[in-house]
């Protein structure tokens, strides 16, 4: 059997290039890849910390994240149309009306 | 799990409202657009139902839908506070999406969905339940934000939050993986006697707190994690900045409280000086960033920032008298933001919002009512008796003092200080100086309705605050560690 500290790593690997992916990539389609590439990590933590657990629940709260990422992302897409609608592009850096 | 009777009667607000909003939907499309204002009185009156529900389940404290769910006085105080800055905000709203042409019918939708989102989050005994209201609460939010689809400031604020919290609710998922993978369970109080055994300290877990710590410092935009607040309150129309600036704040306290000091609380000298950081940089940051806007929106959002700050001190520490204080303080705190949210939305500039602090100059000769109510607000929120925000910090900073730490209340009181300089900058605008430009006060029944429950509400709170603190105290009677 796979030991489970090979599982953590790859979560953890997982979420580190979705954190780096969002921090540095332009593209906003990308960085809502990213986002979901750390969505999955942690589904990947909770289903190997389950099974090596021996409790179920956690697999369970998989379906919720995996429905609450779908639910995000359409609204994510639809944010993205309308935005792209008014300025014709996809580059981060363009939208910056609002001074940080 | 058993789906008896219980458990149904136990969460019948919140079937209610996600009904209400259902109706809603439906009724947008057969209602006639000059006659939308029906669907936001019905939106009141729904939220009404809801509040009388909710009254009539306080003080049972159940755990129901085995512990995924706990109707307790404590969560039942929060909601009905979030029931009536709902309905404040629905009566804001109602000639201002009239004036600002996005009279949509989803828009009461989204609030009644978003205000069982919060239901949701103040209820949660478990972790999933919890991270499932705060997404219902975001999303509604997300397009909240975005409602006004032609106005680059609107979409692109609506990106921006977007973008952060899902960001955000990925890292506060990666925590609750870990002290799920620690642990081997998400309730709260199986967390909370996991988390009491001595050996239970490894690094997994503090890895977990401090992810989860995160989330919730994003929710209730505290510094380093309050980026997004000043553009998003700035973008986003002025009703919706005033619900998310009072209402969602509110329930990301209730839940910070409930992870923190029931779940946590076992080792809270692992994470209290963590609190301390957070709550100093918030206080340093909003308070005196704040002093540079001229936009009075981004200048309450920098605000919002403090009182994160304020708040955060509350929790150092967990005895009746620091609940009771953050509590009092959240309370406080819905009720003068709104208000000044409500008046900032009031002011017209030949056909656009007056938002800047230059078009608030001599309000006070052109509509002394309004100049009066914003001079009620911006001293309760500078913390001057005799309004409600005064005796709300004087709450916290006896609290923070008795639990040992002076210094941390000396340094809030001199920020505090700073803070007030912001605050009487509007004040002195409005009553010193001379009108120049031509703003006007849009005032309609129903705004006055509002702005009179808010302003009389931060009025009584300062004066004869009695009942109010009588019915905090009741509601967190079993809440007590």
């Amino acid at each position: 059997m796979v030991p489970l500290s090979w599982y953590v790593a790859l979560s953890s690997l997982l979420f580190l290039i979705g954190l780096v992916g969002v921090l540095i990539r332009r593209n906003i389609v990308i960085v809502l890849l990213c986002i979901e590439i750390m969505l999955n990590a942690v589904n990947i933590n909770f289903v190997a910390f389950s099974k090596y657990q021996h409790v179920i629940d956690a697999q369970i709260f998989v379906f919720f994240v995996i429905t609450v990422a779908a639910a995000e992302v359409a609204i994510g897409l639809g944010i993205i149309i309308a935005l792209f609608r008014l300025k014709e592009t996809i580059n981060i850096d363009e939208f910056n009306i609002l001074k940080l | 799990m058993s789906f008896s009777a219980v458990n149904i009667l136990g969460t019948m607000p919140e079937i209610y409202l996600t009904f209400f909003g259902c109706v809603l939907l439906i009724l947008e499309t057969i209602v006639p657009k000059e006659k939308r204002s029906w669907l936001g009185y019905f939106t009141i009156l729904a939220l009404v139902f809801a509040m009388i529900a909710s009254i009539g389940l306080n003080g049972k404290g159940l755990p129901l839908y085995s512990g995924l769910y706990i109707i307790d006085p404590f969560s039942n105080f929060f909601k009905i506070t979030i029931y009536v800055g709902a309905i404040i905000t629905v009566l804001f709203s109602l000639p201002y999406l009239e004036q600002e042409d996005i009279h949509h019918g989803e828009y009461y939708a989204f609030i009644l969905f978003s205000v069982v989102g919060m239901m949701v989050m103040v209820s949660a005994g478990d972790l999933i339940t919890l991270f499932l209201g705060i997404e219902l609460m975001s999303l509604c939010f997300y397009v909240l934000v975005g409602l006004k689809r032609e106005s680059h400031r609107a979409v692109e604020a609506s990106f921006k939050y977007f973008l952060l919290g899902a960001f955000s609710a990925a890292i506060f998922l990666f925590g609750i993986s870990f002290l799920y993978g620690a642990s081997g369970t998400e309730t709260i109080s199986g967390l909370a006697a996991f988390i009491s055994n001595p050996g239970s300290l490894k690094p997994i877990v503090i890895a977990g707190m401090i992810l989860t710590l995160v989330g919730f410092t994003f929710k209730v935009s505290a510094v380093p994690f309050h980026m997004w607040t000043p553009d998003v309150y700035e973008g986003a129309p002025t009703v919706v900045t005033g619900f998310m600036a009072a209402a969602s704040k509110i329930a990301a306290f209730a839940v910070f409280l409930r992870v923190f000091w029931v779940a946590f609380s076992g080792n809270r000298h692992e994470w209290d000086i963590l609190i301390v950081l957070i709550s100093i940089l918030s206080m340093a940051v909003g308070n005196v960033v704040a002093l540079l806007q001229t936009n009075i929106k981004r200048m309450l959002a920098y605000s919002s920032i403090g009182h994160a700050g304020y708040a955060l001190m509350a929790l150092l520490l967990p005895n009746r008298e620091s609940l009771f204080a953050l509590l009092f303080y959240v309370f406080a705190y819905m009720f003068m933001t709104l208000g000044a949210f409500g008046i900032v939305l009031m002011m017209r500039k030949k056909g656009v919002e007056g938002e800047e602090i230059s078009d608030f100059v001599g309000l006070h000769k052109r509509h002394p009512l309004a100049a009066f109510m914003m001079l009620i607000f911006m001293f309760s929120l500078a913390g001057i008796p005799p309004f409600g925000g005064f005796l709300a910090k004087f709450y916290i900073f006896y609290a923070v003092v008795h639990a040992g730490y002076v210094w941390l209340a000396v340094v809030g009181i001199i920020f505090a200080a700073i803070g007030a300089y912001y605050y009487l900058k509007v004040v002195m605008a409005m009553y010193m100086r001379e009108p120049e430009e031509s703003v006007e006060v849009h005032m309609t029944p129903m705004g006055k309705i509002g702005l009179a429950l808010t302003a009389g509400t931060t009025l009584i709170l300062g004066i004869y605050p009695a009942p109010f603190v009588e019915y905090i105290k009741s509601s967190l009677a079993l809440f007590v560690p």
